[in-house]
């Protein structure tokens, strides 16, 4: 069997495989967390994000034919990745990884935004994961949190000429703990009434620890693995991307 | 020959590579899952023991989500279908991405053939 046909045959198994839990096991927050007003102000936050990356998507696809494929093969597997549930034995709980390093990476944070918003979306629509209301705050803590702090990880390691694994590892890494991180401010700002900020917000980060740990090692580990394999499949496409420098390619 | 003989021992090796980690992670999971199943007694998601513990403890509760599949098997079926869907659409880009040759790039960064 051919490298493409088998390729094709172990991600539909992934994807397949996504589709067997039966009770949710999610990070998003769900519908009616968030008062009113707080579920507002991240819609505010996220708008200029996915405006950007609509018209980034515009831009680049217009003079690169072999973007659209790219990008769609990204939004699947976000879509995939960030409803796939994880046990974590440590802590006994489940969990998922997000995907928007590897898209933050490769496509570039606005663009990544973009496909993470409407994954969020038809999550919140059908699968009862996350919630229409909360859409906003998902968007930020996954699609924009997520998408920036692993594309400036890896360009901040790449500079500092770190191997590609490495800084692949560390922006997954740093990609699914910034997440997180949002993910707690939002719930706390949302939830903690007269209570002080900072004591509520360490309680819940805290909480997410004995999860998100490994889940974010398991991360790092997956988004390494795709830069890596993008690397001997595609270089081209990665030096199209600015992912790599053509005389690494060459080299 | 070599070169078919240094592939050959290239595979062998990333196939032991990949029965150890299978090993590995089979081995944590029958060690430490006992001590999982005995804390709680199930495997809840980080939702329901972080975000809504909380938002309860502070007077939110979730709401019933706006198309509600959580009801039986239905889920069981959205979960199914939108994973054989996201994950065909992922094989079937991948496919176009990767069949046929890569091109090569030169130093300049310019493609030789695509």
């Amino acid at each position: 069997m051919d490298t493409p046909r088998r390729a094709f045959i172990y991600l539909g198994g992934l994807g397949i495989s996504a589709g067997f839990p039966a009770p949710l096991w999610a990070m998003h927050i769900s519908e009616g967390i968030l008062p009113f007003h707080w579920a507002a102000f991240w819609f505010g936050i996220a708008i200029p994000f996915v405006a950007y990356g609509i018209w980034r998507l515009k831009t680049i696809s217009k003079n690169d034919i072999a973007f659209k494929p790219l990008v769609g093969l990204m939004a699947a597997a976000i879509f995939i990745i960030s409803c796939m549930p994880v046990p974590v034995p440590m802590a006994g709980t489940c969990s998922h990884p997000c995907g928007t390093g590897i898209s933050g990476i490769i496509l570039g944070p606005a663009i990544s935004v973009l496909v993470a918003t409407v994954a969020l979306l038809i999550q919140a629509l059908f699968l009862a994961h996350g919630g229409f209301s909360t859409w906003g705050a998902n968007i930020v803590s996954m699609g924009v949190m997520g998408s920036f702090a692993g594309y400036i990880t890896f360009k901040a390691l790449r500079s500092a000429r770190v191997n590609l694994a490495i800084a692949g590892f560390m922006a997954g890494l740093f990609a699914d703990w910034a997440t997180y991180i949002t993910t707690s401010v939002e719930l706390t700002s949302g939830i903690r009434g007269d209570l002080p900020f900072m004591s509520l917000f360490w309680k819940i980060l805290i909480a997410f620890i004995p999860t998100q740990l490994p889940l974010g090692v398991l991360e790092g580990a997956m988004t390494a693995g795709v830069v890596v394999l993008l690397q001997k499949k595609r270089p081209d496409l990665l030096v199209r991307m600015k992912v790599l420098k053509p005389e690494e390619v060459a080299a | 020959m070599k070169r078919g003989a240094k592939s050959m021992d290239s595979g062998s090796k990333t196939k032991q590579c990949l029965f150890l980690c299978a090993a590995i992670i089979l081995l944590s999971f029958s060690l430490l899952s006992p001590l999982a199943f005995s804390s709680e007694g199930k495997w809840p998601g980080v939702d329901e023991s972080v975000i809504e513990k909380y938002a309860k403890e502070h007077g939110r509760e979730p709401k019933q989500p706006l198309i509600n599949t959580d009801q039986g098997g239905l889920l069981l079926f959205v979960f199914f279908f939108a994973g054989a869907v996201g994950g065909f659409v992922a094989g079937y880009y991948w496919r176009i991405l990767m069949v046929g040759r890569a091109p090569k790039v030169s130093k300049e960064g310019q493609q030789k053939t695509i």
